[in-house]
């Protein structure tokens, strides 16, 4: 039986007298990968800005692993092992493909402004270390070549590499994708997949994942979760989801 | 190690470069070209590098507008002056054993940079909070709270609101205008600050600046990051101002840290370039020079001020250097080896 990673009880946010989310619940597995669908303005990317912290829950719990993970900071979150990706691209442009990851690596950085100041042996030898290990990250995605290049001028594609490859360089348990495929044509969506794939056999990674392209979520996600207007509507096995009569009349009407 | 060769050599190259500058002013010296005026010149130069450098770590680096530097530069001058004062009424007395001006100086240095910091730090915390131009206008209501508090503070020179503007100053400072220990001050300031910027701080914070949102998720501590950034420049600041407050003239006033001073080192960082510490370098030197040398038209200096600024935004927005940093190393390179220099961001610098 493998582990629980990340478990939401009665996970909910009012905005004022909106019921954003209510009542939500799940369950992931240690390597698993989940899928989170429903129309638009469902409550999908609250449920994400909940588990990262961008909002705090008012109502329910949430673990990562067996830490209560309720109302505490961004960066906190992060550190625990939930990282996450954005559905409009949010990479830091104008610094470098390295860079980008490098930032994610800098909250495991040990020397501090005595050691940056003085350029002791120690800052160099964990500059060089972070150097290779986002190298080594970035040849999985293979942007190894571009290193140096702008993280702005990357080809869309390759900017939501980018994005996976920063995630997980904050050595994260638990993944958050929201809509990985946005905007990307099928060749694209199929080299996603396929490096979704390899970065979960890779790093045995849960993942939880938001995504409209169908053919994408039926074919990798192991689990779907769907919601309406903020609440779980259905969950089950890709085929089971995708003849569920209440699914069906979400997203077409009655 | 191949790596560790380059680094030394660019250690090498940049120590170089500064005592090469150092030399020039000795030369200068020498030919008796530096009388008490250039002497004063110079000074001025210093001090607006170091305030213009720090403050670039907030504005360029940061990417957060900050128009109550000229505070902490009151903050360190006071505090600095008081220490130098006290000290020197010490040695008088015979409680203190007697020491050099340049040690009483740099006793003052460090506790002017010392207190400037930990008003950074008080005024960074809650001021952070906010961001664009709300942080704008509270940091220039900082400002003027430290400079309207030191005008009211007796030991300070002031006589309090009710004696009106009379007699508002500190007089009788310890005079420490040697241009070897002020330009040795400077050079180490800006490698500080250069330091600071290339290491995980300055990544961080040039990542807060570039997308607040994405920082926090890639496990930055935002708060953190910019409450330093902000504290480390108020040090610096301060550094500037225990150096305004020792040039030679014996006498600090409150009005020398207006708000007009703040926008005039703001002015400085947009010319040089967001982001550039050359840049910073440069224009600091440029916009200090270039008012002594049309002292015919001081009067409309904040005019040219302006005009400069409008100008930049319609034709340079990025500043005279953008994000670029000038390598000795790498010009040295370049014209030794015949290789192509490689790009700025990532090279090393060259002294002050």
């Amino acid at each position: 039986m493998p582990e629980t990673i990340l478990r939401a009880s009665h996970l909910g946010i009012t905005f004022g007298g909106l019921k954003a989310v209510h009542n939500f619940e799940i369950d992931i597995k240690e390597g698993e990968l989940v899928g989170l669908i429903g129309p638009n303005g469902a409550g999908k990317t609250t449920v994400f800005n909940l588990f990262t912290g961008v909002y705090k829950p008012t109502e329910g719990t949430f673990y990562l692993g067996k830490q209560l993970m309720n109302g505490k900071k961004t960066h906190e979150i992060v550190a625990a092992g939930i990282a996450r990706t954005f559905q409009n691209i949010r990479l830091f442009k104008k610094m470098t493909v390295m860079e980008n990851v490098l930032i994610a690596f800098t909250k495991d950085i040990r020397y501090g402004l005595p050691g940056s100041i003085l350029r002791t042996a120690a800052f160099w030898k964990e500059e060089a270390d972070i150097r290779d290990k986002a190298m080594d990250l970035l040849s999985v995605f293979n942007l190894q070549d571009k290193a140096d290049w702008n993280a702005g001028n990357l080809p869309y594609g390759q900017q939501r590499k980018l994005e996976i490859a920063r995630a997980l360089a904050t050595n994260a348990k638990m993944l958050l994708l929201d809509e990985p495929a946005a905007g990307m044509n099928p060749t694209e969506t199929a080299e996603l997949l396929a490096c979704i794939n390899t970065i979960r056999r890779k790093f045995n990674i849960s993942i939880l994942l938001i995504e409209h392209d169908m053919s994408l979520v039926m074919n990798i996600c192991e689990r779907i979760v769907v919601i309406d207007y903020g609440e779980i509507i259905a969950q089950g096995l890709p085929e089971e989801i995708s003849h569920d009569p209440k699914v069906i009349a979400a997203y077409l009407g009655e | 190690m191949n790596q560790k060769k380059e680094r030394l050599r660019k250690l090498w190259v940049s120590l170089l470069g500064v005592c090469v500058l150092g030399l020039a002013v000795y030369a200068a010296d020498s030919l008796g070209w530096i009388d008490n005026y250039i002497r004063g010149i110079f000074i001025q130069c210093c001090f607006a590098i170091i305030m213009v450098t720090s403050l670039n770590l907030v504005m360029g680096y940061l990417g957060q507008i900050a128009l109550g530097h000229a505070g902490f530069m009151a903050v360190g001058a006071y505090t600095s002056a008081l220490v130098t004062k006290a000290i020197g009424l010490g040695i008088k007395a015979g409680a203190i054993l007697p020491m050099s001006n340049v040690m009483q100086f740099f006793i003052g240095l460090l506790c002017g940079a010392v207190a400037a910091a930990l008003f950074g730090l008080v005024v960074g915390i809650p001021a952070l909070r906010l961001r664009g131009d709300y942080l704008a206008i509270i940091t220039l209501g900082f400002g003027e709270i430290i400079r309207v508090i030191i005008q009211n503070l007796a030991f300070a020179g002031g006589k309090g609101l009710a004696n009106g503007q009379a007699g508002q100053a500190l007089v009788g400072i310890l005079k420490m205008n040697d241009i070897y220990v002020i330009f040795g001050v400077t050079a180490v300031c800006v490698a500080i600050m250069l330091a600071f910027v290339r290491s995980k701080f300055g990544r961080a914070i040039i990542a807060i600046r570039e997308d607040d949102i994405a920082s926090s998720s890639a496990g930055l501590n935002i708060t953190f990051y910019k409450v330093l950034t902000f504290t480390v420049s108020a040090f610096f600041a301060g550094i500037a101002g225990a150096i305004y407050a020792h040039r030679g003239l014996g006498t600090l006033q409150h009005s020398d840290f207006t708000f007009l001073k703040s926008t005039e080192y703001v002015i400085m960082v947009v010319l040089g370039g967001m982001g550039s510490m050359t840049g910073s370098v440069v224009a600091a030197i440029i916009l200090s020079v270039i008012p002594e040398a049309l002292r015919a038209f001081s009067q409309y200096r904040m005019l040219i001020y302006s005009v400069i600024l409008v100008l930049m935004m319609i034709f340079r927005p990025i500043g005279l250097f953008g994000n670029y940093e000038f390598s000795l190393y790498e010009l040295l390179r370049g014209k030794l080896t015949g290789k192509p220099p490689r790009s700025g961001r990532s090279a090393a610098k060259g002294g002050a």
